[in-house]
């Protein structure tokens, strides 16, 4: 059939499907698709992006060394946040001192040694549900066993204990996928060598492990540094000006401190706030950053 | 004497009779292989003689494995000897992802070895005695997965070497690899004959008849035929077998 003839005869409802025939082309939406999955991308930049400028544009002017090492002064208008720093570092240390060996322990011994039994799978179960749990849940349960029922008080011990818990899960389950990673070759290797199970496990598997297992401690190093209900009622202190002596000591903590002085304190200076939550950030970037370093250090060893 | 004496073995897998009734004895200093289509249960098989099946869940196994007269298949039986006895080389190169010197060393640390001198004499032998140490003598330090990977296969069955077995199993040792370095693998595995038992499951029949004495063809768990190379693949006594090598059945 000739071509221009067809056109001139096409009733007015024909040209509306070719036309809707051509939007549906393929190639056009293929194009429309990759614009909106780019746009959905791009979205995820911009809130990251918004928060470092504010913070940093707003915070960057309290920064000082009076700032980082000096204790807060005048009702915590003036002065610096000095025990906050060391209170939150000593908190996260000693959090990371009980969650890794117990998290990444429980990894190993459900991918290596745990059958599918009832008991696994109830545990796998109870896993999941921890990483669900509300922060300020733990910060409660925290409140009712390690300081009133085992008697620690508020205290790093008691805030560092509850931290550990909330993060658990996600250090062991970070973990338990990077152990089920290791290729089955590895094992069957080492173990047709006549290693024992646990040679494999020490000399195989968790070396090739090491870069996942330091990812899900990153993960939880940044949870447990950034969290204020865990801490409310176990260890941060609203004013304590001095730095703590043992671990049955409270101390003033960023995360709660930024709280305090952003909504207790009137008539604070905003950059003394935007400061706060600067280092806090700055602190959270490093921590990531070191862990990142030392997991790129592993992993080109291999 | 036989090296390996299989006498009456049955294999399951859950309900799935895998090995059914096998007997056969395996001759020291020789290459024995076993032939037969997928899933007849050659490769089941090899992994009795390490115990490897040990690793899947629900496996049951019956009857005897006499290796140098001893039963290996009681649960007691002590599995770190046996596997120091009786090695194993896998269908694809399974270095591990550290240096060459590592690889060879490790099965020897994993036993206990820790004087420096000894290990690095060991480096040296293995890697000689699979033809790798004049390639790869200046690179011990780098990384294994570097290796082509006919280099791969060598440095596995020289890893192998190092805790000086007595039996090598080899599971297709060469289905990875290109015919050029299979040709040169199997020249290998005729020269270590003259030191090791070696048992080798291929699903590759001229492979079979090229470098081994004894040839089993197995076929639905069951080994059909058992003798000399040069008798089953000229006069086979089964018809199946002869079925099989002229490419009618499989």
């Amino acid at each position: 059939m000739n071509e221009t003839l067809d056109t001139s005869t096409t009733p007015p409802a024909a040209v509306k499907e070719t036309l809707l025939k051509q939007i549906l082309n393929p190639r056009i939406v293929q194009k429309g698709a990759f614009f909106l999955l780019l746009l959905a991308t791009l979205l995820v930049i911009v809130p990251v992006g918004m928060i470092v400028v504010i913070i940093v544009a707003k915070g960057a002017p309290a920064i000082s060394w009076e700032f980082l090492s000096a204790m807060p002064s005048r009702g915590m208008r003036a002065g610096g946040i000095f025990p906050a720093i060391i209170g939150s570092i000593y908190l996260v240390g000693a959090t990371i001192v009980f969650a890794i060996p117990v998290g990444v322990f429980s990894a190993i011994y459900l991918v290596e040694y745990a059958g599918n039994t009832l008991l696994t799978r109830m545990v796998k179960l109870a896993i999941i549900n921890l990483a669900g749990v509300p922060s300020i849940v733990y910060g409660l349960f925290g409140l009712g066993l390690f300081v009133i029922f085992l008697g620690f008080g508020p205290s790093i011990l008691a805030g560092a204990l509850t931290l550990a818990i909330m993060i658990l899960p996600i250090i062991i389950t970070t973990s338990k996928e990077a152990l089920d990673a290791v290729p089955k070759s590895f094992r069957e290797a080492s173990l047709a060598l006549g290693a024992s199970k646990w040679q494999t496990i020490r000399h195989v598997v968790l070396p090739n492990a090491l870069p996942g297992i330091l990812t899900g401690i990153i993960l939880g190093i940044s949870r447990a540094a950034g969290e204020t209900a865990p801490i409310l009622f176990t260890v941060a202190a609203f004013y304590l000006p001095r730095l703590p002596t043992s671990v049955f000591d409270q101390v003033m903590v960023l995360p709660y401190h930024l709280f305090v002085v952003s909504t207790q304190i009137p008539n604070i200076e905003q950059s003394y706030t935007y400061g706060t939550a600067l280092v806090l950030v700055g602190m959270v970037l490093v921590t990531n950053l070191a862990a990142i370093l030392l997991r790129s250090k592993y992993r080109k060893k291999l | 004497m036989s090296k390996i004496s299989v006498e009456n073995l049955n294999l399951y897998y859950q309900d799935f009779h895998a090995l059914r009734g096998v007997n056969v004895e395996i001759a020291p200093t020789m290459i024995t292989s076993m032939i037969g289509p997928s899933g007849c249960g050659k490769s089941t098989l090899l992994r009795t003689f390490n115990r490897m099946n040990d690793l899947v869940d629900g496996v049951r196994v019956d009857g005897k494995i006499l290796i140098d007269g001893d039963n290996i298949l009681p649960a007691q039986y002590d599995l770190v000897s046996l596997r120091k006895k009786v090695g194993m080389v896998f269908q694809r190169p399974n270095p591990f992802p550290m240096s060459i010197a590592s690889n060879i060393k490790f099965g020897l640390e994993v036993h206990g070895v820790v004087r420096k001198d000894a290990l690095d004499a060991t480096v040296e032998d293995a890697l000689r005695a699979v033809s790798l140490w004049d390639e790869l003598k200046d690179r011990l330090s780098c990384s294994a997965l570097g290796l082509s990977l006919e280099q791969q296969q060598r440095l596995c069955i020289a890893r192998l070497i190092a805790v000086k077995p007595e039996i090598l199993l080899m599971d297709e040792p060469c289905s990875a690899l290109d015919p050029i370095a299979t040709e040169r693998v199997e020249e290998l595995m005729i020269e270590l004959k003259a030191n090791y038992t070696i048992v080798i499951v291929t699903h590759n029949m001229q492979q079979a008849a090229r470098i081994s004495d004894y040839t089993g063809f197995m076929w639905l768990g069951e080994l059909v035929e058992f003798g000399r190379t040069d008798g089953m693949f000229t006069n086979p006594k089964e018809k199946l077998t002869q079925d099989y090598i002229t490419g009618r059945a499989g």
